[in-house]
C-alpha cells in the first residue's frame, strides 16, 4: 500500500534493510498491478492487429497460431472496390485544413479577450456559449448544419465539412489557447505597444514565440479529434468526402462483414494518432491536461 | 495604454463570425425547422407550418424515452466505474519511478483512437462464433454469450467497452491529482496516529475533491454524447436495449428523413443541456460566495 513504511523503523541499521526489502515489495506489486492494467489495455489493440495479419478463414476459425498474411492491408489499400486510399487522403486534408484553422482562429480570439482590454461581458459570453455548444451533442446540429449546406450548395463539400469541424473544435482550442496566450506577460505586451509595434508585430514576435508549445498541443489534438470525428462527417459527407472513420463504419455494415479488411483498415487508421503518441507526446500531455484539468 | 481599435476587432472577429455563422444560425434553423413539417421535393424544403405539434409528440416517443432513459444508465454506470476503478488504481501505484513513459502512452492511447475503430475492435472480440470472449468462455466450460444481439446483455457489453476506453485516462488525471498531494500533511496524520483509511477518508478525499469533480464533469459531458462505438457495435438495438439519445435524433433527423420533428428534439436536448449547465454554474457559484 502507500504508506505502508514506518518512519521509525528507518532509524536503526538492521530494521533499516527490512524496511527496503518491504519497500522493494511494495513497488513489485505497484509494477504487477500497472502491468495487469497495461496489459488489459493493450490487448484488444494487439487483437485488431493481429486479426488484420490474418486470412478470412483463421479469422473465423478463431486460430490463435497463424501464418502473417498481408492481404487484407492489400485489399484495403490497393483493391478497386476499397474507397480507403481515398477516405485516408479526404481525413488528411480535412484534419490538416481544419487544424490550421482552428489555430488561427483560436490564437487571435484568445489574444484579444486576454490581452486587448474587452469588457468582462464579452469575455464571459463568449466563452460561455462555446462552453455551452462544446456540451452539446454534435448531432443536435449536424442536422442544421445539414439544412443549411444543402441550401447553399455546401453539401457533400470538402468546404462544408472543414467549417463544420473548424467550428466543432474551436470552443476546445479557444479553452487552451487561452490557458497559454495568458502565460504572456501582460507588461511585455504594453511595452512593445509603447514602443510602437502594432498587434501584427506583437502577435508574430511577442506572442508567437511564447506561445509556440502551446500551438502544437492544440494543434495535435485539434488534427487526432477531426480524424476521429465520427457523427458530423456522417450527416454532412457522401462518399467522395467520406473519412476514415465512415469508410471503416461502412465495413461494419455490410451483411457479411470483411473482419479481416475491416481490421487492417482499422490498424492503419490508428497509425497517424499512434506516431504522434510515440514522437509528440510531451505536447499531447500538455495539451490533455491544460484542456482537461485547468 | 490604448489600443488600436481596429485590431482589436480585426482579431477577435473570426471567431464570433464562425460561431454566429455556424452555432446561433443553425440553432435559429433548428427552432424554426421544430414548428414545421418539412418535406423535400427536388432538393428544395416545402416547409408546412404545424406549430408546437412536434413538441408535443416528443414525450409519447417511445424511442426518445428508451434513448434518454439509455444515456442516463450509460453515463452514470460508466462514468462511476471508471472513477472508482481509476481512483482504487491510482491509490495503489502512487510514485511508480520505474517505466512512467512506457504506462502513459499505453494508457493515453486508448483515447487517441477513433471511437468508431473501438467499436470496430470490440465487434470482433464480441464476435459469437468467433469471438475471443467466447473462445475463453467455452475453454472454461462455460456458455458463450451473444454479447451484443442478447438484449438482457447488449447495454452492459457496451458499457463495458467505454469502462476499457476511459478507466486509464481517469486513471492518470487522478493519478496525477493524488501525485499532487503534499506529504507533510500525511505524515502529520501517521505520526497522530491516523489508520490508512482515516487518511484516505479525512485527508485524501477532501483534498482529491477538485480532480475528482473536474475528471467526472469531462467524462459526463463525453458520456451523454456517445454516439459513435454504438453506432458500430449495436446501432441501437437490439430493439431499443442500447438507443442513445444521439442516436434517437440520427434517426429521427436522417434515416426517417423528419426533418422538422427531429430539430423539435435536438431543440429539447440543447435546452436541457444549457439549463443544466446554467443551473451548475449559479450553484457553484453561490457556495462559492458563501464560502
Amino acid at each position: 500500500m502507500t504508506h505502508a513504511t514506518d518512519t521509525h523503523t528507518a532509524l536503526t541499521a538492521p530494521r533499516r534493510r527490512r524496511f527496503t526489502a518491504s519497500e522493494r515489495q511494495v513497488s513489485v506489486i505497484r509494477h504487477l498491478v500497472l502491468m495487469s492494467f497495461a496489459l488489459v489495455v493493450l490487448f484488444p489493440f494487439f487483437w485488431i492487429v493481429s486479426a488484420a495479419f490474418k486470412t478470412q478463414i483463421d479469422l473465423l476459425m478463431g486460430k490463435v497460431l497463424f501464418t502473417p498474411n498481408l492481404d487484407g492491408f492489400l485489399d484495403v489499400i490497393f483493391d478497386k472496390t476499397s474507397d480507403f486510399a481515398r477516405n485516408f487522403a479526404n481525413s488528411m486534408v480535412i484534419g490538416l485544413i481544419s487544424t490550421f484553422l482552428v489555430l488561427v482562429i483560436a490564437t487571435l480570439a484568445a489574444f484579444s479577450l486576454y490581452r486587448l482590454q474587452w469588457p468582462a461581458w464579452v469575455l464571459h459570453s463568449l466563452l460561455g456559449w462555446s462552453v455551452i455548444f462544446h456540451m452539446v451533442p454534435p448531432i443536435t446540429l449536424a442536422g442544421a448544419w445539414f439544412t443549411m449546406f444543402r441550401s447553399v450548395g455546401l453539401d457533400n463539400s470538402y468546404t462544408g465539412i472543414i467549417l463544420a469541424h473548424t467550428t466543432l473544435h474551436l470552443p476546445m482550442a479557444l479553452w487552451m489557447m487561452g490557458v497559454f496566450v495568458r502565460d504572456v506577460p501582460k507588461e511585455l505586451v504594453e511595452a512593445a505597444q509603447i514602443d510602437g509595434a502594432k498587434v501584427p508585430q506583437i502577435l508574430w514576435h511577442v506572442v508567437l514565440p511564447i506561445v509556440r508549445p502551446g500551438l502544437a498541443a492544440t494543434g495535435i489534438l485539434t488534427f487526432i479529434f477531426s480524424w476521429n470525428e465520427f457523427p458530423v462527417v456522417l450527416v454532412l459527407s457522401q462518399r467522395q468526402t467520406a473519412t476514415v472513420p465512415l469508410g471503416i463504419g461502412k465495413y461494419a455494415q455490410e451483411n457479411t462483414i470483411a473482419f479481416t479488411e475491416m481490421a487492417a483498415a482499422s490498424t492503419l487508421s490508428i497509425l497517424p494518432a499512434f506516431l504522434l503518441l510515440l514522437f509528440a507526446q510531451r505536447f499531447i500531455v500538455r495539451g490533455l491536461t491544460s484542456g482537461a484539468v485547468k | 495604454m490604448k489600443t488600436d481599435t481596429f485590431w482589436r476587432h480585426a482579431t477577435l472577429w473570426p471567431a464570433l463570425v464562425l460561431f454566429a455563422l455556424l452555432t446561433i444560425l443553425p440553432l435559429i434553423k433548428l427552432l424554426a425547422l421544430s414548428f414545421h413539417d418539412v418535406e423535400w421535393i427536388n432538393r428544395e424544403a416545402v416547409w408546412d407550418w404545424v406549430g408546437l405539434a412536434n413538441y408535443a409528440r416528443l414525450p409519447q416517443d417511445n424511442l426518445l424515452r428508451a434513448g434518454a432513459l439509455n444515456t442516463l444508465i450509460f453515463a452514470v454506470v460508466a462514468v462511476a466505474l471508471q472513477m472508482l476503478i481509476g481512483f482504487i488504481l491510482a491509490l495503489l501505484t502512487t510514485r511508480v519511478v520505474r517505466g512512467r513513459v512506457f504506462y502513459r502512452t499505453v494508457f493515453i492511447l486508448p483515447i487517441l483512437v477513433p471511437g468508431i475503430i473501438i467499436g470496430a475492435i470490440w465487434k470482433l472480440m464480441y464476435s459469437y462464433d468467433f469471438g475471443v470472449l467466447n473462445s475463453l468462455l467455452l475453454w472454461l466450460g462455460l456458455a458463450p454469450q451473444d454479447w451484443l444481439g442478447n438484449p438482457d446483455l447488449a447495454l452492459l457489453s457496451v458499457i463495458v467497452v467505454d469502462v476499457w476506453h476511459w478507466t486509464p485516462f481517469c486513471f492518470l488525471l487522478l493519478l496525477a491529482g493524488l501525485e499532487s498531494l503534499p506529504d507533510d500533511i500525511f505524515e502529520a496524520a501517521k505520526i497522530d496516529g491516523a489508520s490508512r483509511w482515516q487518511q484516505l477518508r479525512h485527508i485524501t478525499l477532501p483534498l482529491m475533491l477538485p480532480t475528482i469533480a473536474v475528471t467526472f464533469v469531462f467524462r459526463m459531458i463525453l458520456a451523454f454524447k456517445v454516439f459513435d462505438e454504438i453506432y458500430l457495435l449495436t446501432g441501437g438495438g437490439p430493439g431499443t436495449s442500447t438507443e442513445v439519445i444521439s442516436f434517437t435524433i440520427y434517426r429521427r433527423f436522417f434515416t426517417e428523413d423528419q426533418t422538422g420533428y427531429g430539430a423539435a428534439m435536438s431543440i429539447a436536448v440543447i435546452a436541457v443541456i444549457a439549463a443544466g449547465i446554467i443551473a451548475a454554474t449559479r450553484a457553484t457559484a453561490g457556495k462559492g460566495a458563501k464560502a
